[in-house]
């Protein structure tokens, strides 16, 4: 969002102007006890009085009789009961403010940290909900709060404040209306005890609240505002075209560890990406020496991640074997102009023996500012003592037991060697000594390894080296032995665990674009949705060892459960759940376990997002469920649920488009219908009525012949449209999908002779050659259906040729299906037409006056998919037209001709 | 209008089917009584004593099939089933239920006649035939023979009982049911391909041209007729 707040003046102006979104008002105090409540609920007075809907959402008056009046007479949402860890707590009732939907909401104290169980980890996060509903909002917050201010401000009054808000909230659409108080007023006020600060000793506050603190506050909050004030008239410049000094296209980065340090880092970064107008990233580089290893330093390290974000930066994971070179590729190939980095806390020695990454960064970053910022150790240490949990060291049976099995082999090593030492010597024995710290520093690490040199040494000394059974030594060679084991114990444990950090390292990787890959792969080609669900939630599933939920939305925008993958008996997705989900499809924001938002969930849940679209919510519930699931877990499922987004989006998509397809066909297929009933029907009917009425009245006018003449054409006129309704029924079976062949075993002679018969008088002087072998095996089809497709193409067959002229009916047998060709001697079909001649309503152009429905080949088709047969239309080499279906073969029935029962009828 | 002629029962609860009925049969010298639903029918044949019932299976009070039954508990009366498209199961089960043939819906008035005067014949002819001709097909009952055109045709045994139970009942419709119980017997009485195989060879050996039969003539899902 910060690169499209800067970058072009369209997006600014967006940003500045957004539709819909509520404006906020944000009441910035220098410190506590200034009157930000007060100065708001005299606003909101004002508002009232000019007719304005406010409403009081939350505000905190710390029992000042003043505020308290004001507060008075001002309409208020109620606050909503609550119940934490058994005590009665009263907290914002977010959802009411939201159904009532006022136009100023005040929401006092921004910074605030809602109740655990709320819907919101942040107040902010609360007011955020609102601005996005429309509502205006009237908040409260104090300088120290801010997040990028917060270090400053925790060196200026050597208070560090827990409770910050980003500082983008303060940027998007606020309005900043600073409340100013003179130091000595302040103090007096906190004297007459008008000032209350939670949760702060006396002493403390005492010590806050001296004029120097006050003072650099002060300064602090003007200059924030005067910042802020800078940065709208530079956009109103920007936006109205007026030229100015533009900030140039810098790029800051922010190299980042998994240290406490690096919060720091990222303020500074953020504060200079501010300053300068510069777009910022931060970055992280995974280098098998820097592995975070412990679970609070892949905690910390996502928590520096996140924290870059939340602030507006672009953030990067980077892997190789060299820091300092990964980030200097990195810094070229994005253009930065300036590289943040944290000044080693590490020694001199350390520095030596592995290279320093600032000085190789600083060396070779041509073109580039770099800024070594200074850690600050004793925040450091109070910021570590937060929310890390005591972990107590696993001392289980395989730690003994490994010491054990070490102490055992020394013990082995040195019978051999004791037994042997006449034979190999001294030195050699030294060498079969080394065996154990090697194996040991490969397998267990250092400690153990180091273990084992001691104990190697101990057994070497006693046992072998004379005097033997005592530990002096004799020889000063023997010294240097024990030192030697001593650094190949460590180096290798170094080494080998160096490597088999890199190896989980690349396997984590492989397993993540492993499984991202196979979820692609799988659900690629996949045309419907479901077994694309099911893919997905089995895919997670086994990703994570737990339960997963695929909601989508239904026709109505309700979420629905579509897929699930449920391993224990209950499943953990019930109604509250579902509320939650429902919360990430509307706001398109994750929320849940280990988020900020409804993190009393039991599941954490994921929007599926594309381009600009919420396509559902995937809700992921750990195997177990104490654990929070790792950044790498994380990022992998929402690379997962990215990819989910894309295939359910494409199916979708597809859907949509076919639907779009059927609509226009349907349409298309009624007018079709339209007009073939208002011909074929009203001509008929036409000639019906003209010779009947003619008949009725004047029937005594009329020759015997031309009566004869008239009582044709009404049974000709009554045939065509007898011929007409029975093609439109039959169509409408089809459509209505009630099509069931009733499959006898039949004989296709029978048929064709069946289908001959009944076009009897329209064959004419046609004659009809029938090429069908007596051996030709039977067909389960449905006796009338077949036949019916053989009169519709015998019909077709003769209406499309001369009269004279020949028809043949041939039919061949396959493997698998027989073939029966219909062929006449009639005009050729245009190749274009060749497939959609079977289409309903679809008529050839024909110089020829051919009557019929356009209907008479769709029915066939139709009723030979009814039968898994196909059909399709060529024309012949000699001339003329040939129609070919097929019918597939079945294992012919068991015929004996053996007289088993004689009965009469 | 003449009464010595034969007495027809009409029921069909369809007026303009009853009217062209009434004049066509009437022209035709029959007798005519009609009943506009099944009820009706039923009490007025046994007061009518009808020779031949053309009864419709779309009745509005009862089905058609149940007439059927009802009408075959106390008469042997030809009964012609009329039947639209949609009821050929229906038509094929009162077949089955002792119906002696049917039209479809739109039919002929010519065909009409022609079963009618069928139906007629079987309910008069009292004494067997030993000889039953059909042009230059010859079926000799007592001496189990079959002609063309003069000459001894071979047939299985199998073959001479499907020809002479069509033959017994020559231009009346007989159900792929009824033959199979009269010629395999009751376990066979949904094998139709043995129908298919028999009725193949039998026109092979019987019919001028075998695709285009004209003594025994298919009737698409129900079964056959002689003629």
């Amino acid at each position: 969002m910060f690169k499209e707040r800067r970058v072009d003046p369209d997006a600014l102006l967006a940003t500045i102007e957004k539709e819909g979104q509520g404006k906020l008002t944000v009441f910035l105090g220098a410190a506590a006890g200034v009157g930000k409540t007060y100065a708001m609920l005299e606003d909101a007075w004002e508002r009232l009085s000019e007719g304005v809907d406010v409403v009081i959402g939350w505000v905190e008056t710390h029992g000042r009789a003043e505020t308290e009046a004001l507060v008075r007479g001002l309409p208020v949402v109620p606050p909503r009961q609550m119940e934490y860890r058994g005590k009665e707590f009263q907290a914002m009732d977010l959802d009411a403010l939201l159904a009532r939907k006022p136009a100023i909401a005040l929401v006092d104290e921004l910074a605030h940290i809602n109740i655990p169980g709320s819907r919101h980890a942040r107040r902010y996060h609360d007011v955020q909900e609102l601005l996005a509903a429309g509502i205006n909002v009237y908040t409260t917050i104090n300088i120290q709060h801010l997040e990028t201010l917060n270090d400053v401000v925790a060196q200026i009054t050597g208070v560090t404040v827990r409770e910050t808000v980003p500082d983008r909230i303060l940027e998007q659409n606020a309005q900043i209306q600073l409340i100013d108080l003179r130091p000595e007023e302040l103090i007096q006020r906190l004297k007459d005890g008008k000032v209350y600060i939670p949760g702060q000793a006396e002493e403390a506050r005492r010590m806050f609240f001296r004029t120097g603190n006050i003072n650099a506050l002060r300064e602090l909050a003007l200059r924030y505002t005067a910042k802020r004030v800078d940065r709208q008239l530079e956009s109103y410049m920007r936006v109205h075209g007026i030229a100015g000094p533009w900030p140039t296209g810098e790029k800051i980065l922010v190299c980042i560890s998994a240290s406490p340090f690096s919060a720091q880092l990222i303020r500074i970064g953020r504060r200079m990406a501010e300053g300068l107008q510069a777009e910022w990233m931060a970055v992280y580089v995974d280098t098998p020496r820097r592995f975070p290893v412990s679970e609070e330093e892949k905690d910390q390290l996502a928590k520096n991640l996140h924290l870059a974000e939340e602030l507006g930066a672009e953030t990067i994971n980077l892997t190789g074997n060299d820091a300092a070179e990964e980030l200097l590729e990195l810094a070229r190939k994005r253009n930065i102009s300036q590289i943040i980095l944290g000044k080693p806390l590490y020694s001199r020695l350390w520095e030596l023996m592995h290279g320093s990454v600032v000085d190789k960064v600083i060396r070779m970053s041509d073109g580039m500012s770099v800024h070594v910022i200074p850690g600050n150790p004793k925040l450091l240490q109070k910021r570590q003592k937060v929310q890390q949990p005591a972990q107590e060291p696993t001392r289980n049976l395989s730690f003994f037991l490994t010491y054990l099995t070490l102490l055992l082999i020394v013990m082995a090593l040195t019978l051999v060697a004791s037994s042997l030492k006449e034979e190999l010597g001294v030195v050699n024995i030294a060498m079969l000594y080394l065996l154990p710290v090697l194996l040991s520093a490969v397998r267990w690490g250092t400690r153990p390894s180091i273990a084992t040199s001691i104990m190697a040494m101990i057994g070497f000394d006693f046992f072998v080296v004379p005097p033997t059974f005592s530990l002096t030594v004799a020889d000063i060679r023997h010294v240097i032995t024990f030192g030697i084991f001593l650094v190949v114990a460590l180096f290798t444990s170094r080494l080998s665990t160096r490597l088999r950090q890199q190896v989980i390292n690349s396997r984590r990787r492989e397993a993540r674009v492993s499984a991202l890959y196979s979820l692609s792969k799988e659900i690629a080609a996949v045309a419907e949705l479901e077994p694309v669900l099911e893919s997905i939630v089995k895919k997670v599933a086994e990703t994570i060892e737990g339960q997963v939920v695929l909601l989508l939305p239904d026709r109505d925008k309700k979420l629905e459960l579509k897929a699930s993958y449920i391993t224990v008996e209950n499943s953990f997705f019930n109604a509250n759940e579902h509320a939650v989900a429902d919360w990430v499809f509307s706001r398109g924001q994750k929320a849940g376990k280990g988020t900020e938002t409804l993190s009393a969930a039991e599941g954490l849940y994921l929007p599926l997002r594309t381009d600009n679209e919420i396509r559902g919510v995937l809700g992921i519930r750990s195997g177990d469920p104490d654990t929070y699931f790792e950044p790498e877990q994380l990022r992998l499922l929402e690379a997962i649920a990215g990819t989910s987004s894309m295939a359910i989006a494409r199916v979708k998509l597809a859907e949509q488009a076919r639907e779009a397809q059927t609509l226009a066909e349907s349409e298309r297929l009624r007018s079709a219908l339209f007009n073939s009933l208002s011909h074929d029907l009203r001509t008929p009917l036409a000639s019906i009525l003209g010779a009947v009425s003619g008949l009725l009245e004047s029937d005594e006018v009329y020759t015997k012949e031309a009566r004869r003449d008239l009582l044709q054409s009404i049974q000709q006129g009554a045939l065509r449209m007898s011929r007409f309704v029975h093609n439109l029924l039959h169509m409408a079976k089809l459509e209505g999908g009630l099509v069931q062949p009733n499959k006898e075993w039949c004989d296709l002679q029978d048929i064709v002779g069946v289908a001959i018969s009944s076009l009897e008088k329209s064959l004419g002087d046609r004659s009809v050659n029938i090429k069908i072998n007596n051996d030709l095996p039977l067909v389960k089809v449905d006796f009338t259906l077949i036949e019916q497709v053989i009169v519709n193409l015998l019909d077709n067959a003769l209406k499309y040729s001369e009269s004279g002229t020949e028809i043949t009916i041939s039919a061949l047998q396959n493997e698998k299906e027989i073939e029966i060709t219909i062929a006449n001697q009639g005009p050729k079909i245009p190749e274009e037409d060749m497939k959609r001649i079977f289409d309903k309503f679809y008529r050839l152009q024909s110089p020829r006056l051919v009557s019929g429905t356009g209907l008479g080949l769709a029915i066939c088709k139709g009723f030979l998919e009814a039968h898994e047969g196909k059909i399709w239309a060529a024309n012949r080499q000699g001339g003329g037209v040939e129609m070919i279906f097929t019918l597939p073969l079945e294992n012919q029935p068991t015929v004996n001709d053996r007289l088993v029962y004689k009965g009469e009828l | 209008m003449k009464s010595k002629g034969a007495r027809i029962m009409v029921i069909d609860d369809e007026s303009q089917i009853q009217k062209l009925l009434r004049v066509a049969l009437t022209s035709h010298g029959y007798e005519v009584a009609e009943a506009a639903t099944g009820q009706q029918g039923l009490s007025e044949a046994t007061t009518f004593r009808p020779d031949i019932i053309i009864l419709d299976l779309g009745l509005p009070d009862m089905d058609g099939l149940e007439v059927m039954t009802r009408l075959r508990e106390w008469t042997k009366t030809p009964v012609i089933i009329l039947s639209a498209k949609e009821q050929e199961k229906d038509k094929i089960i009162a077949l089955d239920a002792g119906a002696d043939d049917y039209l479809t819906k739109p039919f002929g008035m010519g065909e009409l006649l022609a079963r009618i005067r069928t139906a007629m014949r079987h309910s008069v002819k009292v004494t067997d035939e030993p000889v039953l001709k059909f042009d230059d097909l010859v079926i000799d009952l007592a001496h189990r023979k079959v002609l063309v055109q003069g000459e001894e045709v071979k047939l299985t045994p199998t073959e001479y009982d499907l020809i002479k139970n069509l033959a017994i009942h020559a231009g009346k419709v007989l159900t792929h049911k009824q033959l199979l119980i009269a010629c395999w017997g009751p376990t066979y009485e949904n094998d139709t391909h043995y129908l298919r195989v028999f009725i193949g060879q039998l026109r092979r050996k019987i019919e001028a041209n075998p695709t285009r039969p004209r003594h025994i003539i298919t009737e698409p899902g129900v079964g056959y007729r002689l003629v």
